[in-house]
């Protein structure tokens, strides 16, 4: 296939940036989107020019550290899918691709398509965990859990935080990342005693980092790769509601 | 160099409870002023940083990913075994010790592994109360299943990302020590060298991936968790960005290596499709609970695979071994692959792949339970391949998936230099010449959360007068200006090639010649041409851009460098083994059916492998395993 590129191109977090335009003349449909751009940074190499930064690691799905955005969709076309996982027998010889990094504030550029996403850390480290020194726990069956709740919470723990849900919002809302872990532990009884002050905390992090509001639009679970559903919004709302009136 | 492993004294079920109640203690005073370095944020790494941050180190982790939650853990699909014997089949620490004793071809050393064995129980407690959300019975109670070369069912998951499960559950463990400002955490670093002062390690040189900046760190006491060295074939399982630099730096400041040789080759990868790959993916053993594994009966048959009648089909690890059927260890059921491929009855259109088929249990349990099973791993081949796996059976064939080998550890997971410790993958120390399935899991976080915080107890209890080092010391001087100095020479070579160019030659290397069979022939051929490649790099790579920013190609350039000096030390190692052990198959040492044959009387011990200098053969070190509870005799699983 032939494949024309419209990459991001920036230096660094203080200097502009602009599109380049690369053309792949043999791509393969068996491939990788990144394998794709290999192909691309290989020919760079050859050619004294700088090679695209991009993040990637695992290759598979599940660290979460791709991050591309594809003709104006966080991960590409394929619903469910992340950029390591979209193959290019999902496009067509002679397409025109443009590849933007996420734009989100609380995302600040690296270079090229690659993004600060620490926030999202910090926001963990405010309360998204049991406070459960190693050497503390008892026996794991001693407290059974009803497989339902089990289920959905680890449908919730299944967000990869690569952060797509910031990147599609119009608004760079993070609430479908916060929500995800807040509903994790509220689904388990094991983050029961932390319920009320982990959402407070989670969310004033949050919003501290400069992310957005959410205003219910929906295109987070749209494009989420893990399909998380926007009920755990719902039942962050709820807890945070809850938790304001208890004090 | 006499090795000592000092494994406590007394009968093996008690030397670990007994060597825990002598290990010397840190008070709490004391530790607020330790500082502890630890490499890595994986299972094993997350797990030590933030359990040596809860009992009140200093710590300071490092991780090269953009967040410690990334670490390559967290792509393990199956599960993780305990010994819990929730499934009443009378399992025990016992029957998990011998299991992964015997699993592992009798070269893992007896109280190492009965340890693990001991604490894989409080692991999944543990891991319960972070809220990691293990599979569950509609009782509410937890779930198990069974994996390759075990009869009982011990392993707990979480569908089929039971890594990132637990990963997640360590971050977030991890993550609230960073809160409580007890961890100092050190995203996108590399390490680039460990400092050693007085003959300890005193700390690292890093570079900060993003600036560009060298920097030096100081610690009392270094952990590394930095994960395998899979890579070295170019293609693997592994992360992109896994890789062996921080032990290959340590091993070559004086930590001996162990069994560099020993390397996984898992059974059921997806194939390659063609020379673009970067990376393989693996379907998960646990698919082996399920699927059936077979190849045409005719050589060469073009047929599609819903066209083949059974009886035209040979279900040949079935047939070969029929107790343990598909269930059989990853080193025994890869060269099974293999053999078959070899003889001309692979399928698809390399013919380097076999059938993995669900059709049975489709048949027998509904697509449903087979998708609740599986689902997600079923998605994954589909989005790869483009094949529906409920419809036809899936290609597989093996690809390199775990080291075994890593850096010598002794019981107290510290290597041969002191202050330096080895967790995780990038030790030698529990598997022997194959891991068991879910069994990576285990000693991640067994090492992490339950034996590095009390052993670093011994080295650290005798440094409680020690002040923190200045890092304007001679010692991170030099380091320092060794690293900096190597990656000025990397950068002025100007040459023509990429540096993947020098890594996927150097795979095909091993691969060929280093991987499922080795023969001193094709070894001795191997080191030449590994030898030509690290020469053709230091004069043709073209590293573009500056040292001073973030630059991938130069990350890369640095990480493949080690891999190429790592390859020939592989290679000395399957070399001077005379035997064929677990993943270690030697063509010259097998049984008249082809399978591996042992020699335990010459060559019962861990390899270890002493660095001597650029251009200097590396010098063999042995030792000598001692086998005082399992009776060593030829693994059969038929």
């Amino acid at each position: 296939m032939k494949i024309t590129l419209k990459v991001w191109r920036q230096q660094n977090g203080k200097t502009p940036g602009e599109f380049k335009t690369y053309q792949l003349n043999d791509v393969s449909e068996d491939m990788s989107f990144l394998e794709m751009f290999d192909i691309l940074n290989d020919d760079l190499v050859r050619k004294q020019d700088e090679p695209v930064a991009f993040d990637h690691d695992c290759r598979e799905g599940i660290c979460g550290m791709c991050s591309m955005y594809i003709n104006g969709r966080a991960h590409g076309p394929m619903t469910g899918t992340t950029t390591c996982q979209l193959h290019m027998r999902h496009f067509k010889d002679g397409d025109t691709i443009v590849v933007e990094p996420w734009r989100a504030t609380a995302f600040p550029i690296i270079k090229d398509l690659m993004v600060d996403r620490s926030a999202f850390d910090r926001v963990i480290q405010a309360g998204g965990f049991v406070s459960v020194n190693t050497g503390n726990a008892v026996d794991a069956n001693s407290v059974p859990i009803p497989k339902q709740d089990a289920d959905k919470a680890f449908d919730a723990a299944a967000c990869i935080g690569c952060g797509a849900c910031v990147a599609t919002c119009k608004n760079a809302s993070a609430m479908l990342f916060v929500s995800a872990k807040v509903s994790q532990l509220a689904l388990l009884p094991q983050g029961q005693p932390e319920r009320h002050i982990r959402v407070k905390k989670m969310v004033e992090i949050m919003d501290a980092e400069g992310f957005g509001n959410c205003t219910n639009t929906g295109a987070c679970e749209v494009e989420c790769p893990k399909e998380i559903s926007l009920e755990n919004i719902a039942r962050m709302n709820r807890d945070y509601l809850v938790a304001n009136i208890a004090d | 160099m006499k090795l000592d492993a000092k494994i406590p004294e007394g009968a093996i079920a008690d030397k670990w409870t007994k060597y825990k109640a002598t290990i010397p203690l840190v008070n709490p005073a004391n530790k607020r002023h330790i500082e502890v370095i630890v490499v890595g944020t994986g299972l094993a790494g997350a797990a030590a940083a933030a359990t040596l941050g809860e009992m009140g180190y200093k710590v300071k982790a490092f991780c090269f990913q953009d967040s410690p939650r990334r670490a390559h853990s967290i792509a393990a699909q199956g599960g993780i075994n305990a010994a819990k014997n929730y499934s009443n089949d009378g399992d025990s620490v016992h029957r998990l010790f011998y299991d992964t004793i015997k699993g592992g071809d009798y070269r893992s050393r007896e109280a190492n592994v009965h340890r693990l064995a001991e604490v894989s129980t409080a692991i999944i407690d543990q891991c319960v109360a972070q809220g990691v959300p293990f599979a569950r019975e509609y009782g509410g109670l937890l779930d198990n299943r069974s994996f390759g070369g075990v009869q009982v069912s011990r392993t707990f998951y979480a569908r089929g990302q039971t890594g990132q499960q637990l990963l997640l559950g360590a971050y977030s463990a991890l993550s609230r020590q960073i809160g409580r400002k007890q961890v100092d955490m050190f995203s996108r670093h590399e390490m680039l060298d460990v400092v050693i002062i007085d003959g300890k390690a005193r700390g690292i040189i890093a570079r900060n991936l993003v600036t560009g900046e060298i920097e030096r760190h100081f610690g009392h006491a270094v952990v590394l968790a930095t994960g395998g060295y899979g890579n070295v074939f170019f293609l693997s399982t592994n992360a992109m960005g896994s890789n062996v630099t921080s032990i290959w730096k340590a091993h070559k400041k004086g930590a001996l290596f162990g069994n560099p040789c020993f390397t996984q080759i898992h059974p059921t990868c997806i194939p390659v499709s063609g020379d673009h790959q970067s990376k393989l993916t693996l379907m998960s053993e646990s698919l082996r609970n399920d699927g059936r594994i077979w190849v045409p009966k005719k050589q060469n048959d073009t047929r599609k695979a819903v066209d083949i009648p059974e009886e035209e089909r040979d279900y040949y690890l079935e047939r070969r071994y029929p107790a343990f059927g598909n269930l059989v260890p990853r080193d025994i059921a890869s060269r099974a692959a293999k053999e078959r491929c070899d003889a001309g009855y692979g399928v698809g259109t390399s013919k380097m792949a076999v059938y993995l088929d669900f059709s049975d249990s489709i048949n027998r349990l509904g697509k449903k339970v087979i998708e609740a099973r599986y689902g997600n791993l079923f998605e994954i081949y589909e989005k790869i391949t483009g094949e529906d796996p409920y419809t036809m059976p899936m290609r597989i064939y093996p690809a390199v998936h775990y080291t075994m080998g890593g850096l010598w550890v002794d019981y107290n997971l510290m290597t041969t230099i002191p202050g330096l410790y080895a967790t995780g993958e990038c030790n030698f120390s529990d598997h022997g010449a194959n891991r068991l399935g879910a069994s990576a899991l285990m000693q991640g976080l067994a090492d992490g959360y339950f034996v590095l915080p009390i052993t670093i107890g011994e080295f650290l209890s005798k440094d409680i007068q020690t002040k923190a080092i200045p890092t304007d010391h001679p010692e991170f001087e030099k380091a320092e200006r060794e690293v900096k100095e190597k990656i000025s020479r990397m950068m002025s070579i100007n040459g023509t090639q990429p540096v993947d160019h020098f890594h996927k030659q150097l795979g095909k290397v091993i691969w060929e010649y280093c991987g499922m069979s080795r023969s001193a022939e094709g070894l001795q051929k191997a080191k030449k041409m590994v030898q030509e490649i690290r020469a053709d790099f230091w004069k043709n790579v073209r590293v573009p851009g500056k040292a001073d920013g973030m630059n991938p190609e130069l990350e890369k350039a640095l990480r493949v460098a080690d891999f190429i000096e790592l390859g020939e030390l592989m290679i000395d190692d399957a070399y001077s083994r005379n035997e064929s052990c677990g993943g270690h198959f030697r063509e010259e040492y097998q049984t008249e059916d082809g399978e591996a044959l042992r020699d335990d009387n010459n060559y019962a011990y861990v390899s270890a492998w002493e660095y001597k200098g650029e251009n200097e053969q590396s010098v063999l070190h042995k030792e000598e395993l001692i086998f005082e509870n399992v009776k060593l005799v030829q693994r059969s699983y038929k």
